[in-house]
C-alpha cells in the first residue's frame, strides 16, 4: 500500500539523517531508561504502602506504565515532530513545497518528520508490557489482546486527529508553536488510570485533551476492564475525530495563502 | 548600582510584555505546573484512604495540604535557565551578553523575579481553589509561618544558583538534555515532589538532606504545614545558608572556567 511505502521511505530518510549522530542514540537510551527507572521507583514507593490503587494491582499498573511509554514513544517519533514541522512550515511558507508534490499533502506532513531515536521509548514500553503480561499470566487472553490492539489503534488515531486539529489552527492564527505543548503537559497524568481522578479532571482528560484514550483505555482493554460499549465508543470517537480533522485540514488549506506567493 | 536598577526595571518591562504576548502558552504551562502535584495528591489520598486514613505519619488531609503548598513553593522556586542556556551557547547569543557591563546572571534574576510576580497570583488562586475543593485545613504555629518566608526565599536562591551553575554544562557538552534529565529525576525524588520525604526509605532521605534537594522544596513545605520543630527549622535554615554559600562558590568557579573555554559561533 502507498501509505506503507511512503512510511518506509520517510523512515529511511530520517534514519539516514540521524545515523550521522550515532552517539545521540546512546544518550536517548540513557534518558529513556532514566525516566523508566523513575516511574518504577515511584510505583515501588507507592506500592510499599498499599497493595492496590483504585482496584488496580501493581502488575496492572505496570501494564499502564508500558502503554504510557509505548504511546508516548509513538507520539514522540512521528506525531509531535510532524505537527511541529507543519506549524513551522505554515509560518515560514515552506508548506508550498509539500503542496506541489503528487501525494496527499496531509499524509506527507504527517509522516515527513520523524525523531527516529525516540523509538527507544516504544521498545522500552513493549518490554515493560511483556514483563507485566508474563507476571499477570493467564488472566490475559486472546480477546483482551485483540481489544488492546483495537484500542491502541483507536487511541493513536484520536491523538493524531487532536494534534492535527491543533496544528491546523496555525492556518488562521500564525503563532501557535506552543499550543502543541498542551498535550505534553497533560500526558503526565496518563501515568495513572484516569478513573482515580475526580469527575471534572477525568472528563477533561477524556474529552478535552484525550489523554485517557492514549493510555488508560488500552490498559483497561488489556486487563479486561473494558466493556463492548466503551470500545465501540472509542472507535466511533476515533472515526468522528479523524473525519473532523480532515475537514479542518481542508478548510485550513483553502485559507492558506503561502508566504512567497 | 543605578545601572543595575535600570536593568532590572527594563527587564521587568520586557518580561511582562513577552508574557502578555504568549498568554495562552503561559496558561498551558501553569496548567502543567498544577497538574503534576495534583496527580500525586490524588494518588496518595487514595493510598491513605485504603490504609485506614493515614500513610506513615501523614493523614489524608495532610497529603492535600502537603501537595498544595508544594505546588506554590515549586512555582516560587522554579527556574527555566537549564532549557535556555544551551541555545545561548550554541547559537552564540551569549557573546552579546558578555559585552554588557553587568554579569549576565542579573538579566536572568530580573527575568525570573518578574515572571514570578505575574504567575504567582494565578498560582495562589489555583492553590486556594484546590484547597477548598480538597477541604484542606492545616494550622501551623505562628513562628512557622514567619520562618516560612525566609525559607522560601532561601530555597529560591539556592535552586536558582545551583541550576544556573548546572546550566553552564552547556559550555563543555552538547548533551545538555541528558544532564538536565538526570537532574530532574533526582530532583523529583529527593526534593519531595513524588512523596513526602518522610515516606521514602531512609537512605534516600539521608541523601536528600545531605544534598541540596530537600532544602529547595521539601523543607519549606514541611515547615508551613507544621511538621517541623523549631530546632529542625533552624537546622533547615542553616543547611540552606550553607548550600547558598556552596552554590555561590561553585557558580563563580564554573563561570570563570566556562567563559574561558567558550568560543562563540561565528567568532
Amino acid at each position: 500500500m502507498n501509505l506503507f511505502r511512503l512510511l518506509g521511505v520517510f523512515f529511511r530518510v530520517n534514519l539516514m539523517g540521524e545515523l550521522a549522530y550515532r552517539v545521540n542514540f546512546l544518550w536517548q537510551v540513557f534518558q529513556s531508561l532514566l525516566s523508566l527507572v523513575m516511574s518504577l521507583a515511584g510505583l515501588e514507593v507507592i506500592f510499599s504502602y498499599t497493595n492496590a490503587l483504585g482496584g488496580w494491582l501493581p502488575d496492572e499498573i505496570l501494564v499502564l506504565v508500558g502503554v504510557y511509554f509505548l504511546v508516548g514513544g509513538m507520539i514522540g517519533v512521528v506525531i509531535q515532530p510532524g505537527m511541529a514541522e507543519l506549524v513551522e512550515s505554515v509560518r515560514g511558507g515552506t508548506l508550498d513545497f509539500t503542496l506541489t508534490k503528487p501525494e496527499d499533502a496531509q499524509l506527507l506532513v504527517s509522516i515527513q518528520r520523524m525523531e527516529v531515536w525516540q523509538f527507544t521509548d516504544i521498545v522500552l514500553g513493549m518490554g515493560v508490557l511483556a514483563t507485566a503480561l508474563i507476571r499477570l499470566g493467564e488472566r490475559v487472553g486472546g480477546w483482551e489482546a485483540a481489544g488492546f490492539i483495537l484500542m491502541l489503534v483507536a487511541g493513536g488515531l484520536i491523538i493524531y486527529s487532536f494534534f492535527l486539529i491543533l496544528a491546523t489552527l496555525s492556518f488562521w492564527f500564525v503563532r501557535v508553536e506552543n499550543i502543541l505543548v498542551v498535550f505534553q503537559s497533560m500526558y503526565e497524568a496518563g501515568r495513572w488510570p484516569v478513573s482515580l481522578y475526580p469527575g471534572w479532571l477525568r472528563y477533561g482528560l477524556t474529552f478535552v485533551v484525550p489523554v485517557a484514550f492514549a493510555t488508560t483505555v488500552p490498559a483497561e482493554a488489556l486487563t479486561g476492564r473494558l466493556g463492548w460499549g466503551t470500545m465501540l465508543g472509542a472507535v466511533a470517537i476515533a472515526a468522528v475525530l479523524l473525519t473532523l480533522s480532515r475537514l479542518f485540514w481542508r478548510a485550513g488549506l483553502r485559507h492558506y495563502s503561502g508566504a512567497s506567493a | 548600582m543605578r545601572a543595575l536598577v535600570e536593568l532590572y526595571v527594563q527587564q521587568f518591562k520586557t518580561t511582562l510584555a513577552s508574557m502578555f504576548q504568549y498568554r495562552a502558552s503561559l496558561l498551558i504551562w501553569m496548567l502543567g505546573q498544577v497538574l503534576e502535584p495534583l496527580v500525586y495528591l490524588i494518588v496518595w489520598q487514595i493510598v491513605s484512604d485504603n490504609s485506614g486514613g493515614s500513610v506513615g505519619s501523614y493523614t489524608t488531609r495532610e497529603f492535600a495540604a502537603y501537595f498544595i503548598v508544594l505546588m506554590v513553593v515549586n512555582q516560587v522556586t522554579y527556574t527555566w535557565i537549564m532549557y535556555e542556556f544551551e541555545s545561548r551557547v550554541t547559537d552564540g547569543t551569549l557573546s552579546f551578553d558578555l559585552l554588557k557591563p553587568v554579569h549576565p546572571i542579573h538579566g536572568d534574576i530580573a527575568d525570573n523575579v518578574s515572571s514570578k510576580l505575574i504567575t504567582l497570583p494565578l498560582m495562589l488562586v489555583a492553590a486556594a481553589g484546590l484547597a477548598v475543593a480538597f477541604r484542606v485545613s492545616f494550622s501551623p504555629p505562628l513562628w512557622a509561618v514567619a520562618v516560612f518566608i525566609p525559607a522560601v526565599v532561601l530555597a529560591l536562591l539556592v535552586r536558582f544558583l545551583l541550576e544556573w551553575t548546572l546550566a553552564q554544562a552547556a559550555f563543555w557538552t552538547t548533551r545538555v538534555g541528558a544532564v538536565n534529565q538526570t537532574y530532574f529525576v533526582l530532583m523529583l525524588f529527593l526534593s519531595g515532589q513524588i512523596a513526602p520525604l518522610a515516606l521514602l526509605p531512609s537512605p534516600v532521605r539521608l541523601a536528600a538532606s545531605l544534598l541540596p534537594f530537600r532544602w529547595t522544596i521539601g523543607f519549606p513545605v514541611e515547615l508551613l504545614i507544621g511538621r517541623l520543630t523549631p530546632v529542625e527549622a533552624l537546622i533547615g535554615l542553616g543547611a540552606q545558608v550553607v548550600w547558598l554559600a556552596i552554590g555561590f562558590v561553585l557558580f563563580r568557579l564554573v563561570w570563570r572556567a566556562g567563559v574561558r573555554i567558550y568560543s562563540a559561533v561565528g567568532a
